[in-house]
């Protein structure tokens, strides 16, 4: 078998090399603990204190505005929690959109068994939410807004300023959250220039380390520690901090911040190219998501006839990962909750693909996943019964 | 423990389950032409899983002599099929009678088993092959001979659930009294039932996960 094409970025992505080597000596040589009063504990501090600057300034924001955290999901937690529970007692009203990640989901559920009340807006065809039902849903005792940056399924971008203008038009201290997990690797996030209160960021998303995240929290937002104990992280996450994986996060941020834009043009063109092609070679297939907002790196179709788990396993076969929302290889054999969202049937959700794009991604290689892929679902589809016509086409 | 509770639900498939899915025996090919004694289809792509099973019968031997499938669904649901196949059409081809007795649980011993989790929704090819037989009876009058549909028994008389229920319920997952008492609210009226689910819920999980996740 020829190498690995791997197509599922947005899963995880490989340490950067580079990364590697500035986190090395805080793994060997130097380790101390921050908090020590010698002069390693010194240089660890300052060093920690470097890496924040570092994230503080891709984000347009504050270095005491940035907590560490262990990745995506804890930044997640930490906002909601620590915003809706900001105030033991207190309840309030939280709305956010029915295709976020299962850490806003499932969190915002268990804050509702606690007695907060939630909404949850639907999404438009393209996995947009809409201003007009974000407006409805504004109630008296609303306090937080978590809307993603860009969904990690389809890769729909959602229009995070638009929403902060209109929570500012309405007079009223709403936070908003945004979870930038897939969308801060590929688009601007200043935080300034959005408007958010929170955004959540996860390492090894952009060839950093996993078990590394971060959220911004703007300054004077009611947050209540999720973690409590030693005064790490201006006392709003405690344990002893992870040096090597924040000084590999701010790296690996830094280096993402660089070749943002370039990279953005490279992958949108490649994406682009094999939207076309799947389109144009493969009948009876749905872009699942935006056209127009839409990450540079996402490919998202449904092939109506087959099943997601066939597909990725006969991909596997042939060296290239991809991922799929089929309920078969899901932990709880429920369909994407993304693709159901956006109105499509279990049928279509069943058998969609994801290819998502990055460093390693050439047009050679793309190319030759699509003609695997193709194959595969030819084949597929000869041994499936169900009608090659899905309900409403000709 | 730990360990036990990781392999049960581990994520891996058997050798011959992979062989049958990468090479699926019998499977229908395009454009071939088959002409079936009785044709059976069960299950639907909003749930994930459809098959079509086709057989050809010879009338004199009563004996299952040819068989093409085509299924939509995951690799165990393809493999499972293909091991239907080969079951009812191996040393000369399987007897109706005997066909008719098929249950998941040989399909499933053949396979050298499925991960829990997959049991439900991939093992839907017996249905489908007595569907085709009874489809078979239909075709050449042998109406008396058309299997009865499955009786199902109520067990929880408070919440009118049956054993039916209660076995499909554990495949999909509810394998304690708690998650069956949430998931099909058996046993939550007057109770005196319990007895009778938990009992159930063992014989299902013999019956269907015994020796396949060793």
């Amino acid at each position: 078998m020829s190498k690995t094409i791997y197509l599922d970025h947005a899963a995880t992505t490989p340490l950067a090399p580079e990364v590697f080597e500035v986190m090395k000596p805080w793994m060997t040589q130097e380790c101390w603990n921050p908090g020590g009063f010698y002069a390693g504990g010194f240089a660890t501090k300052e060093a920690l204190g470097r890496a924040r600057e570092t994230v503080a300034e891709i984000l347009g924001c504050m270095p005491g505005e940035i907590i560490f955290t262990s990745g995506g999901s804890e930044s997640d937690n930490l906002a909601l929690r620590g915003v809706m529970n900001a105030r033991p007692g207190e309840k309030h009203h939280m709305i956010t959109s029915s295709i976020e990640h299962h850490a806003i989901l499932h969190t915002a559920e268990d804050l509702a068994r606690d007695g907060h009340e939630i909404s949850i807006l639907q999404v438009e065809k393209d996995g947009r939410v809409s201003l007009e039902n974000l407006k409805k849903a504004i109630r008296e005792n609303t306090k937080l807004v978590s809307i993603m940056m860009a969904n990690n399924e389809i890769g729909t971008i959602q229009p995070i300023k638009e929403i902060a203008e209109f929570l500012q038009e309405t007079g009223k201290k709403i936070f908003l959250h945004t979870d930038a997990v897939q969308g801060g690797v590929h688009l601007d996030c200043n935080v300034e220039k959005m408007g958010v209160d929170l955004l959540s960021l996860s390492g090894h998303k952009f060839y950093g380390p996993r078990g590394m995240g971060a959220l911004f929290v703007k300054s004077g937002t009611p947050l209540r520690p999720q973690i409590t104990g030693g005064g790490q992280e201006y006392n709003r996450r405690a344990g002893t901090e992870n040096i090597a994986g924040i000084i590999g996060f701010a790296k690996a941020l830094q280096l993402a911040s660089e070749h943002r834009k370039s990279e953005a043009i490279r992958l949108s063109q490649l994406r682009d190219h094999a939207i076309e092609r799947i389109q144009k070679e493969i009948k009876h297939v749905q872009l699942n998501g935006s056209h127009e907002h839409r990450l540079p790196n996402n490919i998202n179709f449904s092939f109506w006839g087959v099943e997601g788990e066939g597909i990725l396993l006969k991909l596997d076969e042939r060296g290239i990962c991809a991922s799929t929302g089929s309920a078969c290889t899901s932990a709880d054999l429920d369909a994407s909750h993304v693709i159901l969202a956006t109105g499509q049937g279990h049928g279509w959700a069943h058998g969609s693909i994801r290819f998502t794009l990055g460093k390693a991604t050439t047009k050679e290689l793309l190319d030759k996943a699509i003609d695997e892929l193709k194959e595969i679902i030819a084949y597929l589809r000869s041994i499936s019964p169900v009608p090659p016509n899905p309900p409403g086409s000709n | 423990m730990h360990d036990t509770h990781n392999e049960k639900q581990r994520w891996l498939y058997s050798a011959t389950v992979k062989d049958h899915f990468f090479h699926p025996r019998n499977a229908i090919r395009e454009g071939e032409e088959f002409i079936p004694d009785g044709e059976g289809l069960v299950g639907s792509p909003a749930c994930g899983d459809e098959m079509k099973v086709m057989i050809q019968i010879d009338s004199d031997s009563d004996r299952i002599k040819a068989c093409r499938w085509s299924t939509f669904g995951c690799a165990s649901a393809i493999a499972s099929t293909s091991m239907l196949s080969v079951m009812i059409t191996e040393n000369e081809g399987m007897k109706i009678d005997d066909a008719l007795k098929l249950r998941p649980q040989h399909i499933l011993d053949r396979l050298g088993g499925l991960p829990d989790r997959k049991v439900h929704c991939s093992v839907l090819g017996d249905e489908a092959l007595r569907g085709a037989i009874t489809d078979y009876f239909k075709k050449t009058e042998q109406i008396n001979r058309i299997p009865a549909p499955p009786t199902t028994k109520i067990i929880c008389a408070c919440k009118q659930v049956t054993d039916a229920d209660i076995e499909d319920a554990v495949l999909e997952g509810a394998t304690t009294l708690d998650l069956m008492m949430k998931k099909t609210g058996a046993g939550t009226g007057c109770g005196t039932c319990i007895g009778d689910v938990e009992e159930l819920i063992e014989k299902t999980k013999e019956k269907y996960f015994s020796g396949n996740n060793e």
